[in-house]
């Protein structure tokens, strides 16, 4: 285990230790501390890595995280996650705005609630909130999985595409294109994995389904000027 | 971008040391905002009938005695000062109207900042840690405080683009964002008889501020008003005589982080800036939602 004390190094040091791995693994097993809501910490890893970070953290935690296990005891700013590949982000606390945005693959769990715009534009990631997600979640969704354990804001899944979005509370609107979808078997079995893995006790059939009815997708003459 | 941070003291024993909590959250958010920067200070209130004003002069060698004496002798009232840097702080026996328009007449070389009986508003052009120590903002004492870092967008590097911008007695207001319809609320606003000094989009907002609490607004609803009128981005932090407010527009796309502990409430764009508060590891920490009001109000002196 190597640790390293933010109020001791820079995040750029940190973030260079973590990247010098990818090409030859020496140390898998990381924690760092002191991070006063710093921004960009563990980006860009793209290693096999177990990232345990100590605090609150500021923007674009574990940016493009490729492999990695990144977990954050605290809460985390903007965008975190964003443009994740594979590797696992576990946050502790709360996420702020477009938590993993543009995500392409991985999971990110939140245990507590996220801002607005959770899963902006996500291309095939997996996130799963234990608590609400702000408003415009999913806005132009792409792929993947969005799993809301509390209640989702205003215009979930505006101008969504192929991702999938469960809910257990209440959704206060619906964005354009998004409906209710029935749930069925294999969507219950899917649910089912996708909670285990993050670790959340809760009964799939208290979930919801919403996806995309795909009447965006082409253009529509009539709307023309 | 800016950054916005605000410190509102619940324990009163702090208020002696709100300039040296303050200081360092200030400085933290030079990143989002380093050509200029300011603060608003609400402490040391002069009793009802008395005015209290931050007047400045570009010049640092300006003879604000030979002023304070020429008003005291005119205005026939005790007139006192304290000088800091390039402003001074007027304590007039006079009430607000009287006093400002003393010093728009008869010394129009002097800028006025704010007016009230609480309220000092200090902010320059340059780096928040210069500004700070120029102003000795370690030093100072009072209930609540708000300030801001600017990197301007809306109108130019100068110290009347700078913030916090204050438009009525005792009101300030810092905004992180921008504004799309300062114009018509500009023009709408001098219809009513409120004329902003500057180009600026968040002196209008100030200014819509107050009209609105002329009109009989509490300061809540004022903001419930202007979560209706005011269009664009913004994260507002806003002092008033005994209260703090802080809202975020119905999109949010601009940051806030709001921490609470028995001893205070403080505010910030980013988690960076609270760092340094005492006990912030057990404060509640969370994130403004968007369109809704947080406020909180003191008990009356």
């Amino acid at each position: 285990m190597q640790s390293i004390n933010l109020a001791e190094h820079t995040v750029r040091e940190l973030n260079q230790l973590l990247h010098d791995q990818s090409k030859d693994l020496v140390e898998d097993q990381w924690e760092v501390s002191e991070t006063s809501g710093q921004h960009n910490i563990a980006c860009g890893l793209n290693q096999k890595l177990n990232v345990g970070i100590k605090g609150h953290v500021g923007y674009f935690c574990a940016g493009m995280n490729q492999h990695a296990h990144v977990t954050v005891h605290g809460n985390a700013g903007q965008g975190v996650a964003e443009n994740m590949m594979s590797g696992t982000v576990h946050i502790k606390g709360d996420a702020s705005s477009a938590a993993g945005a543009t995500s392409h693959g991985g999971l990110l769990v939140v245990d507590g609630n996220t801002g607005a715009r959770c899963g902006i534009s996500m291309k095939g990631s997996e996130i799963v909130v234990k608590g609400n997600v702000g408003h415009m979640s999913c806005f132009m969704a792409q792929a993947g999985t969005l799993v809301v354990c509390g209640d989702a804001g205003e215009a979930l899944g505006d101008s969504l595409y192929e991702t999938v979005i469960f809910v257990k509370g209440k959704v206060q609107s619906l964005g354009a294109d998004c409906v209710e979808k029935p749930v069925s078997g294999k969507h219950l079995k899917q649910l089912k994995k996708l909670l285990d893995r993050a670790g959340a006790e809760e009964d799939p059939t208290h979930f919801k389904r919403y996806g995309s009815s795909r009447q965006l997708y082409n253009f529509k003459v009539d709307n023309a000027y | 971008m800016c950054g916005i941070v605000g410190l509102y003291l619940k324990n009163r024993s702090l208020e002696s040391q709100i300039g040296s909590l303050f200081s360092p959250m200030l400085e933290a958010m030079t990143g989002r905002g380093p050509d200029s920067a300011g603060f608003a200070v609400y402490g040391d209130q002069v009793p009802d009938g008395s005015t209290k004003l931050t007047l400045r002069h570009h010049d640092l060698a300006y003879d604000w005695d030979a002023l304070a004496h020429r008003a005291q002798t005119q205005l026939a009232v005790p007139v006192e000062f304290v000088r800091n840097h390039h402003a001074a702080v007027f304590k007039i026996a006079a009430d607000a109207q009287t006093s400002s328009a003393y010093f728009s007449t008869h010394a129009p070389e002097v800028v006025l900042l704010s007016a009230g009986q609480s309220i000092e508003i200090l902010k320059a052009v340059g780096l928040p840690a210069e500004i700070s120590s120029d102003f000795n903002l370690t030093s100072m004492k009072g209930s609540h405080i708000i300030g801001h870092t600017r990197m301007a967008t809306e109108s130019a590097v100068t110290l009347e683009g700078s913030h916090p911008f204050s438009t009525g007695q005792d009101l300030c207001l810092v905004h992180n964002g921008s504004f799309s319809n300062h114009n018509r609320l500009r023009t709408e606003l001098a219809y009513h008889g409120y004329h902003m000094k500057t180009e600026n989009d968040t002196e209008v907002a100030a200014g819509y501020l107050t009209w609105r609490m002329d009109q009989g607004d509490t300061l809540d609803e004022s903001l419930q008003h202007a979560l209706k009128d005011l269009d664009g981005f913004y994260t507002l932090a806003i002092g008033t005589h005994d209260g703090f407010a802080v809202i975020r527009d119905p999109i949010a796309c601009k940051p806030a982080v709001l921490a609470e502990t028995d001893d205070y409430v403080a505010m910030a764009s980013e988690y960076q800036a609270l760092t340094s508060l005492p006990n912030i590891d057990q404060a509640r920490i969370w994130e403004p939602e968007p369109a809704t009001i947080y406020s909180w109000q003191r008990d009356s002196h």
